[in-house]
């Protein structure tokens, strides 16, 4: 049994019209075409691609928001067009890229939220539900903030208390757009870190949205390379993180080498030209050592030095 | 994964934990004030009667004789049949404004949403303005032309911008709020025509302005019946859906993902908001402030979430309308001051003392 499978999907937005010569006046463009994805339980993808590839838009088809135009859907082999919202909620948690930040809201009421899909009309929250949302506001660092406004805290903070609330759905199936846009160094990986424990530990299944293809390849099990509303590749971090297919969809010429510690695809920018210098020579990590020593010098090309 | 960092950067911020109150105490004392506000709007009048007194003929008249009358036989009657009315009618016409702009301002995210954003406050308008206009005389359960008009009119505005802004099986917020503030306008204006055209229409204007600025005018029980019958179950009906609300407040993506169903639930709110809106207007006119006032003003002391917010602003319009409405009788009588002038007077200040002293930063 399949976590989530979509199969030929099609998505379209109403009103977003590619012109009136083009096409039929009814059918806008698709966002979406010919997407075909398949995840087993405790599964980890991560989707990549450049900027309006259709990557938010898969997310919002997989998670229900929007109904594909074609193709079907399927949520632990149950047709996803056929749930109520509730159902789905119960079983998908999505930590969207962004929205609005509600005022006056303190963080474990935020996180409360998540337990909507479980709320009775008549009768206050369960003691599970209060354990739910005290497990999420631990499991994603945010316990010390419960007591704190939703809209005084830092971008990064405001993220993980997001992430809290998905948790607290206490989900199947776990949407991030974006998840460490925000965040420092440290919080991007404690995060990463936090949900591929819980695909480990619980089944958990993953989707995210990311830019960072170094992350991708640290923590994905599979990466899906989108472009122009299609998956051009899916497979392996190995397979897919390749100079030509980057190239080609990302118009962007990179270097790969092998990550020091972990041998996964390092992905290395390769300037156009303007870069500010470039260092030649050896630099070797000295394992436990917090500094890396490194030997360079300027190359001749003719830059400014900046002391 | 450490909270270090995250503490650090709090205190840096000077950031603020914050204790809500506890909901049971903050409904009591709402309650309590409310009680307080009816006897002593009750107590005074043309006949001074007496907070204590007043208290005894209720409880005799609910649980039969308990009490040895102390005061006349005509005083019961001043009290159970002119004051009661309307002071009961000051507490629905409050409660339904202040819960009407809880659910807008929950429905819309915009902290300048009240009762009248959707074009009710135009339609009622125009159609009361009708109302005095055509002198036709009818009567409904209590009501003269002018309220059961202003009612349909606020309702049928609500329509219109409701059917204007819904496309494609959704009605996006910021277009619902332009329909609303264009529809609204379009019928203001009409009433500004007809009371422009006034020598040629023989409108009472001083009647036909004094209704327009608000006031409670209750003359019969089976109007506050009417009005408690639409109001009670509407308060009922926003509670029950205080989650969709709470969710709301993240954005219509967020609460669908939440498990919502969106679009459905807006059109309860709106009809709720109506219903509510509609009453108030049938019972009090255009009567301003409170449904932005009171739902401000409890969402500092309770916080934002609906299950609390929506019967504790009730109780506050209630009792601040009450009130209001008792200065209105007092201040220059004989004379009586629209109550609507006094709502902002009163609450437009005590609005803005709050808005400086909060200073929070409202983010769409």
């Amino acid at each position: 049994m399949s976590a989530l499978e979509l199969q030929a999907i099609e998505a379209r937005y109403p009103g977003r019209r590619t012109g009136a010569r083009s096409g039929p006046a009814d059918s806008p463009a698709p966002v979406l075409r010919g997407i075909d994805l398949r995840l087993e339980p405790g599964e980890m993808l991560a989707l990549i691609g450049p900027n309006g590839a259709g990557k938010s838009t898969l997310l919002r088809v997989a998670g229900g928001l929007i109904r594909p135009s074609a193709g079907r859907a399927f949520l632990a082999d149950r047709d996803l067009t056929s749930l109520r919202p509730r159902e789905i909620a119960r079983q998908i948690a999505v930590v969207p890229q962004e929205g609005p930040v509600p005022v006056g809201l303190l963080v474990h009421e935020m996180v409360g939220l998540g337990r909507t899909p479980y709320v009775r009309r008549l009768l206050g929250p369960t003691a599970r539900d209060r354990q739910a949302v005290e497990w999420a506001l631990a499991a994603a660092g945010v316990a010390g903030l419960a007591d704190r406004f939703v809209d005084e805290l830092s971008g990064g903070e405001r993220q993980r208390v997001i992430l809290a609330r998905a948790l607290a759905q206490e989900p199947r199936v776990l949407l991030l757009d974006e998840p460490t846009a925000n965040l420092d160094l440290q919080h991007q990986v404690a995060i990463l870190e936090l949900v591929r424990g819980l695909t480990r530990e619980q089944g958990l299944t993953v989707i995210a949205a990311v830019h960072d293809l170094q992350l991708a390849a640290l923590y994905c099990d599979r990466v899906a390379l989108m472009s122009a509303g299609q998956i051009v590749s899916q497979g392996s971090p190995e397979a897919v993180l390749t100079a030509p297919l980057l190239l080609a969809t990302f118009g962007q010429r990179v270097v790969l080498s092998a990550h020091p510690t972990h041998g996964v695809p390092l992905v290395a920018l390769v300037p156009n030209g303007n870069a500010r210098r470039v260092v030649s020579g050896q630099w070797s990590v000295v394992s436990g050592a917090p500094e890396a020593s490194w030997s360079d010098s300027l190359c001749d090309q003719p830059l400014a030095t900046d002391h | 994964m450490t909270d270090a960092p995250a503490k650090e950067r709090s205190e840096a911020a000077g950031a603020r934990n914050a204790v809500r109150p506890a909901s049971v105490l903050v409904l009591a004392v709402l309650v309590l004030l409310l009680g307080c506000s009816l006897l002593f709007a009750a107590a005074f009048g043309a006949v001074q009667l007496r907070a204590d007194d007043l208290l005894r003929m209720t409880v005799n008249h609910l649980l039969g004789p308990r009490f040895e009358p102390t005061w006349r036989p005509q005083d019961e009657a001043i009290f159970f049949s002119i004051r009661l009315p309307r002071v009961a009618g000051a507490a629905t016409v409050g409660a339904a404004l202040a819960s009407a702009g809880v659910l807008f301002q929950g429905l819309l995210r915009n902290p300048l949403a009240d009762p009248y954003a959707l074009g009710v406050s135009g339609g009622a308008a125009l159609g009361g303005a009708l109302g005095f206009l055509l002198s036709v005389s009818f009567s409904f359960v209590g009501f003269s032309p002018v309220p059961v008009l202003a009612f349909g009119g606020g309702l049928a505005a609500m329509s219109l911008v409701y059917g204007l802004a819904r496309s494609g099986g959704r009605a996006p917020t910021v277009t619902l709020l332009l329909a609303g503030f264009a529809v609204s306008a379009i019928m203001g204006y009409a009433v500004s025509f007809l009371l422009i055209m006034n020598d040629r229409l023989q409108i009472n204007l001083p009647r036909v302005y004094g209704w327009l600025l608000g006031g409670i005018s209750v003359t019969q029980w089976s109007q506050l019946a009417v009005a408690l019958a639409m109001v009670g179950p509407a308060i009922l009906g926003g509670w029950l859906l205080r989650h969709s609300l709470d969710a709301l407040s993240l954005g219509e993506e967020s609460a669908q993902q939440l498990g919502i169903a969106v679009e459905s639930d807006k059109r309860l709110i709106i009809v709720l908001g109506s219903v509510l809106t509609g009453a108030a207007v049938a019972l009090g006119g255009l009567i301003g402030f409170v449904g932005l006032f009171a739902p401000h003003v409890t969402r500092v002391v309770v916080g934002p979430r609906h299950g609390l917010l929506l019967p504790a602003a009730a109780l506050v319009g209630a009792a601040f309308l009450v009130l209001a409405d008792l200065l209105a009788r007092a201040l220059l009588p004989p004379t009586e001051i629209p109550v609507g002038i006094l709502t902002a007077f009163v609450g437009g200040p005590f609005f803005l003392w709050l808005l400086r002293r909060e200073r929070r930063e409202y983010r769409l």
